[in-house]
């Protein structure tokens, strides 16, 4: 912060500015440096100052069987959620853009509306489908759940990506003689390979971090954050803030790989901004 | 250029697919919401009223309700009071160090949500770490109580989520401003509080809408920050609802409250939508 104070002048009234950045910046951090803080506290949780730096937390951790399980329930539930979101988020993008049909804005407003609805409502109603259908929760119904929801980030990110996309190419691949699946798989994916991948991360980070939609559909194997939340339920251990710590620098790098990927896409918009664009109903 | 197959193609697996996990289930939740349930514990499905009238008879529901609006109302002025300048600042005042700051405020948003609003746990406990700061340093003797098991720590933890979705929108619209509009309003002899609330201010109104609503909406469903932080003082409606889900086993009721929360935010974002279009510019 120092460094922007001395390279750009600043008139009297954003001096206040400054001071208001600053502050907000440490209200957002302050959690997360704690929780990393704590993680090396051989004190336990709370207590000020930390004292007696340890590793043991991360050593309790690595022995703690639960906790892997759930991470590979995680990892499976986010994998597939991605396939599927992406499976049918992708060409509803492309019938948005491209088709006509009746229920043309409904079905707009539906794919979207995931986005910005709380949790429990995408749950709950999932949940009640399944009791009608006499599906049994498990890690199949959380990866139902969540790639329906998450179809709305496919779709999103991949209608930006059309509207920039010149339709010459696919008219010559089809005026050349190239039928449609292959005009498809040769001509409009590989165009549309930065916001496909971008999608596919995003969708991955935000299934490997979902609580409110699990929580309703939950069977016999714990997610990650359903693990971690039975654990806080009954008392507080370092042990967590470790995984958290872990788990901050896990999508600290796939956010820097993610960054480093939209920098090579041209002008390419702010997904987060298209996304809460969306949201509201108008970018797509 | 494209055929009516390929159209067909692109259309109806999603159609489908939407249908059936988005459409029926919440088709399913408007019926759930006019049956019962027996003494026996199973679900009759005869349609009536019932709910609803509950829902409006029963003291706790509606309390709950309002306290849950009242809340999100007040994380909603708190992220506004706290994205705003931010934005503007970023906006107008951080030059090339715009983009990095940027980032920054995006970075907390992929931190778990459960682990940031249990970080707030540790901080606030009566033996957390911000009560053994304030008797390190001799503030008070005895920690304080109402820090935490309260709705003011669920106002500053959901506050603390959803400022930067408040933030995006207002910066997206800020950004957007074109300067010269700005340049022309100094040079026609402005003063920079004239500019601001006559120029910068009246063309963010469609983020401020935008990062309101979000703001207002998804805290109003919470319920994991509730059950953390916010002892019996602070429940929310969905926490009510999660009860009726559970041990209190009244999927119809649960439903029906549901329900009004779907119409609540769906009518709200409607709104919001039209109202981003009377100030939206472009």
């Amino acid at each position: 912060m120092g460094l922007l104070v001395s390279e750009t002048k600043f008139a009297a009234g954003s001096r206040w500015l400054l001071l208001h950045a600053v502050a907000v910046f440490a209200f957002l951090y302050l959690p997360i440096a704690v929780l990393i803080l704590y993680s090396f506290n051989g004190e336990g949780v709370g207590g000020f100052p930390p004292h007696h730096l340890t590793l043991d937390w991360y050593r309790t951790l690595f022995a703690d069987g639960p906790i892997w399980d759930s991470v590979l329930n995680s990892l499976q539930v986010a994998l597939a959620a991605m396939v599927i979101s992406l499976a049918f988020g992708v060409p509803a993008a492309l019938a948005l853009e491209r088709a006509q049909f009746p229920g043309k804005a409904v079905f707009r407003r539906l794919v979207l509306l995931p986005l910005i609805l709380p949790g429990i409502i995408t749950g709950l109603s999932l949940l009640m489908l399944f009791n009608v259908m006499g599906t049994k929760l498990s890690l199949m119904t959380i990866i139902l759940g969540h790639g329906t929801a998450l179809i709305s980030v496919a779709t999103t990110e991949v209608f930006a990506g059309l509207q920039k996309l010149d339709r010459a190419q696919e008219e010559a691949s089809l005026d050349l003689g190239a039928n449609y699946w292959q005009t498809f798989w040769r001509i409009t994916v590989p165009n549309l390979k930065l916001p496909i991948i971008g999608a596919a991360l995003l969708i991955f980070t935000l299934s490997m971090d979902e609580i409110a939609v699990s929580f309703f559909l939950i069977g016999r194997n714990n997610t990650l954050p359903l693990e971690i939340w039975g654990r806080l339920r009954r008392g507080i251990t370092p042990e967590i803030n470790a995984v958290s710590t872990i788990i901050f620098v896990f999508s600290l790098v796939a956010i820097v790989l993610w960054y480093r990927l939209r920098m090579r896409g041209e002008g390419a918009a702010d997904v987060s901004v298209e996304i809460v664009e969306a949201a509201e109903g108008h970018a797509v | 250029m494209f055929s009516r197959a390929y159209k067909a193609a692109v259309t109806l697996p999603p159609l489908v697919w939407v249908t059936v996990f988005l459409l029926m289930p919440y088709l399913l939740m408007f019926c759930y919401s006019f049956w019962s349930v027996s003494a026996s514990q199973t679900i009759v499905h005869s349609w009536n009223l019932a709910n609803y009238g509950q829902l409006l008879r029963v003291d706790v529901y509606w309390q709950t309700l309002l306290r849950s609006m009242w809340i999100a109302a007040r994380v909603t002025i708190f992220s506004l009071l706290l994205g705003y300048p931010l934005a503007y600042f970023l906006s107008f005042y951080a030059g090339n160090k715009k983009d990095l700051l940027y980032q920054l405020v995006i970075i907390p948003l992929w931190v778990s949500y459960l682990v940031r609003a249990y970080a707030w746990k540790t901080i606030l406990g009566s033996d957390g770490v911000l009560n053994t700061l304030l008797q390190y340093v001799q503030v008070t003797k005895h920690p304080l109580e109402f820090l935490l098991y309260s709705p003011f720590a669920v106002v500053l933890t959901l506050t603390h989520i959803y400022t930067p979705f408040a933030f995006l929108p207002i910066y997206a619209t800020l950004d957007h401003i074109p300067r010269n509009l700005v340049e022309a309003s100094h040079d026609l002899g402005a003063t920079p509080g004239q500019t601001f609330w006559k120029v910068i201010f009246p063309l963010s109104i469609p983020g401020v809408v935008a990062g309101a609503t979000f703001a207002f909406v998804l805290s109003l469903g919470d319920f994991l920050a509730p059950l953390l932080l916010g002892g019996p003082s602070g429940i929310m409606i969905s926490n009510i609802v999660v009860s009726l889900f559970g041990a209190a086993y009244n999927w119809p009721l649960g439903a029906a409250i549901s329900l009004c929360m779907l119409v609540l935010v769906v009518s709200l974002l409607v709104f919001s939508e039209r109202l981003e279009k009377k100030w939206g510019f472009s």
